[in-house]
């Protein structure tokens, strides 16, 4: 049953990504209920005696939604309610929470995690995340961020839970399967969600989903799908081959982020890509 | 029926009768055995609950949070470092109004690394809203671990049952454990406020500031008040057992000229050298804290009046005085406070005697005296 969760004159900005991913879990997911960790997400739920999303929503501290997750799921096992736990955090969530999500995989919780990644803090004003963009500027990370980039799905893929994802915010078909697909599956489902952030990496907030559509088209986000068998997943398929992979520069030039990078470091975040989609080829393999 | 247990297996067997739904835990000495026998129990069907074994005390807590919210009867156990590591869930628990109990075993807190008792992790928990009760013996953890889930449920804040790491936690003494019948007469069913995912509610989100204001208050509130829960369901406890297990416990008091004002396993000791002193003709008494939040102000000023007054703490306020010394100051004048046993320093029937014979000669002078032997 199709349902609108985010309800008209929420305080999300404009473009935000996070209200197109929620809306989403309305249109995919039937009976279910949410967990939200610290972020962004917590004030676009509203403030007092307003809320904006039409399920019932847990508001959690910044690193326990996973575990407080896992509970809710234990006392819905104990009535025999199907009813999905649904957890909807962000990057930061997923770096400070890093532990209980790891535990939580490894119990295989009854539960669904979707991480919904900005690629930076930016309910406290864009710092730099675990999973920012290679030499994207934060206010953390000045002169452009030097460490290497997390693969968060990866890192989940790794757990051997029953179901692994990665999702954008500009293939919400894509989404919505993954999530309709999901919703029947028992055990931990992890679903990391590419969602690009108008204030946050500087662009216009009419450009969201032709950003995040965008990152699919040059390799630099790819789309898969592991239930038991890993899968690219349609969208991402043409960029296996890298001569079919639009150019990294007009992705790169559309976002204040990346302003003034060089030649080199342009290469070097070349070659990153490069090197995520060798381990996209050894996955295709297992 | 009477048998021979320690603290840690006798929470566990309280925990059993309350009929817990949901156990998260995560181990540290000396807590460890409890949630061991609670895992026991869960396997072997002796126990119909969900057992989630947890990667850390902050999923400990944020697990049975979790659990408690959603309706379901909830505990945990930790100690020292375990708890600190909570911290945050610990005033998250108690802020959302939501009722579960857990065991802290107090255990001093490092560096250097020590596994022994003092008080200090449990008072971390002082102001948070949590009810916070310390037993004296094996016994008492048992009584009050059964009687948290009561309390807990009529005042919707958390309990903790606090006890001694090792001299209660690992000491095996006579205790007698309720059979499931009479468990269940004392303990209905769960009740609670508000059940999370039964309605489209939002729990927990941002709120205007007086909204916050408002519900601290009413914390507040029903902590003053929770003296009376606490004397209502102690009273029920002991129509069925026999024991009391009161707000405190006065010892040799009445005619005392000299009082000790303590919590916590040695209070038995206390109760010892009291008895000792007695056969010499000092006139001294015991008021023991079975509870330290609520504080029942009135009942330790009414109990105290007119007496030399030695409150005995086995924790510290850096720069201040012990924890409880400094809380009875706040409402009484006059108070020796001698800070001991520390780190897990014995302090046995022999030490206390002598403490407290120099209380009774007038010689400790100090407002604050830090001991690090008697």
């Amino acid at each position: 049953m199709m349902k609108t969760i985010v309800m008209p004159g929420n305080p999300s900005c404009q473009g935000c990504p996070h209200a197109i991913g929620l809306k989403a879990l309305g249109l995919a997911l039937e009976d279910f209920v949410l967990v939200i960790p610290a972020g962004c997400s917590t004030i676009i739920a509203g403030i007092h005696p307003k809320a904006t999303l039409n399920v019932p929503v847990l508001h959690v501290p910044f690193a326990s939604a996973p575990a407080v997750a896992a509970g809710i799921s234990a006392a819905f096992k104990r009535e025999n309610k199907k009813k999905n736990v649904v957890i909807w955090m962000g990057d930061g969530g997923a770096d400070i929470g890093f532990a209980t999500i790891s535990g939580s995989a490894v119990r295989n919780d009854d539960i669904i995690v979707i991480v919904s990644d900005n690629e930076a803090y930016m309910n406290t004003g864009i710092q730099a995340s675990g999973t920012t963009f290679w030499k994207a500027k934060t206010t953390t990370s000045p002169a452009g961020k030097r460490e290497d980039r997390k693969d968060l799905a990866a890192i989940m893929l790794m757990h051997r839970v029953p179901y692994v994802a990665t999702a954008s915010v500009g293939y919400m078909n894509d989404f919505i399967k993954k999530l309709e697909k999901v919703k029947s599956i028992k055990g931990f489902r992890f679903i990391h969600l590419h969602s690009p952030c108008p204030p946050g990496w500087r662009f216009d907030s009419s450009k969201t989903v032709e950003i995040a559509r965008m990152a699919v088209k040059c390799g630099a986000w790819i789309l898969w799908e592991f239930d038991g068998k890993f899968n690219l997943s349609p969208a991402s398929k043409p960029y296996k081959d890298k001569n079919k992979r639009k150019d990294l520069k007009d992705y790169l030039k559309m976002q204040g982020r990346f302003k003034g990078l060089s030649e080199n470091e342009i290469l070097e975040i070349e070659k990153a890509i490069d090197k995520q989609w060798k381990y996209i080829e050894c996955f295709e393999n297992i | 029926m009477k048998t021979i247990m320690t603290g840690n297996q006798a929470v566990a067997e309280a925990v059993k009768l309350s009929r817990t739904e949901v156990i998260a835990a995560y181990p540290i000495t000396p807590q460890t055995v409890i949630v061991e026998k609670l895992a026991e129990m869960v396997d072997s069907g002796e126990l119909d609950a969900e057992f989630i074994r947890v990667e850390s005390e902050h999923s400990a807590l944020a697990s049975v949070y979790g659990s408690a919210v959603a309706g379901k009867r909830s505990f945990t156990a930790t100690s020292s470092h375990g708890l600190l590591y909570m911290y945050e869930m610990v005033w998250w628990v108690a802020n959302a109004r939501v009722p579960l109990v857990m065991a802290v075993v107090t255990r001093t807190i490092g560096p250097p690394w020590n596994i022994h008792t003092d008080h200090t992790d449990i008072l971390t928990m002082r102001d948070s809203g949590w009810i916070i009760s310390m037993a004296e013996n094996v016994q008492e953890a048992f009584d009050l671990t059964l009687q948290g889930f009561k309390i807990s449920e009529e005042l919707n804040l958390p309990f903790t049952a606090g006890m001694d790491a090792f001299q209660l936690s690992h000491t095996s003494e006579v205790v007698e454990i309720l059979d499931q019948e009479t468990a269940d007469s004392f303990l209905p069913e769960r009740r609670q406020c508000y059940v999370f995912g039964e309605e489209n509610t939002t729990i927990g989100s941002l709120a205007p500031n007086e909204c916050t204001a408002k519900l601290r208050k009413d914390t507040f509130e029903t902590m003053l008040k929770a003296d009376k829960t606490i004397d209502k369901v102690s009273k029920e406890y002991e129509e069925i057992t026999g024991r009391n297990c009161g707000l405190i416990e006065e010892y040799r008091i009445d005619d005392a000229e000299y009082a000790v004002v303590m919590m916590g396993a040695w209070s038995g000791d206390a109760k010892d050298a009291i008895d000792e002193l007695r056969k010499e003709g000092i006139p001294i008494g015991l008021l023991k804290l079975r509870y330290i939040r609520p504080i029942p102000q009135k009942r330790i000023e009414k109990v105290l009046e007119g007496r030399e007054i030695l409150v005995l703490d086995r924790d510290c306020s850096m720069g201040l005085g012990g924890i409880i010394g400094t809380e009875l100051k706040s409402f009484m004048d006059d108070i020796t406070n001698v800070i001991a046993g520390i780190g897990g320093v014995d302090v046995g029937v022999n030490e206390l005697t002598k403490l407290f014979r120099k209380f009774s000669e007038d010689k400790l002078k100090d407002e604050v005296i830090f001991l690090e032997v008697i």
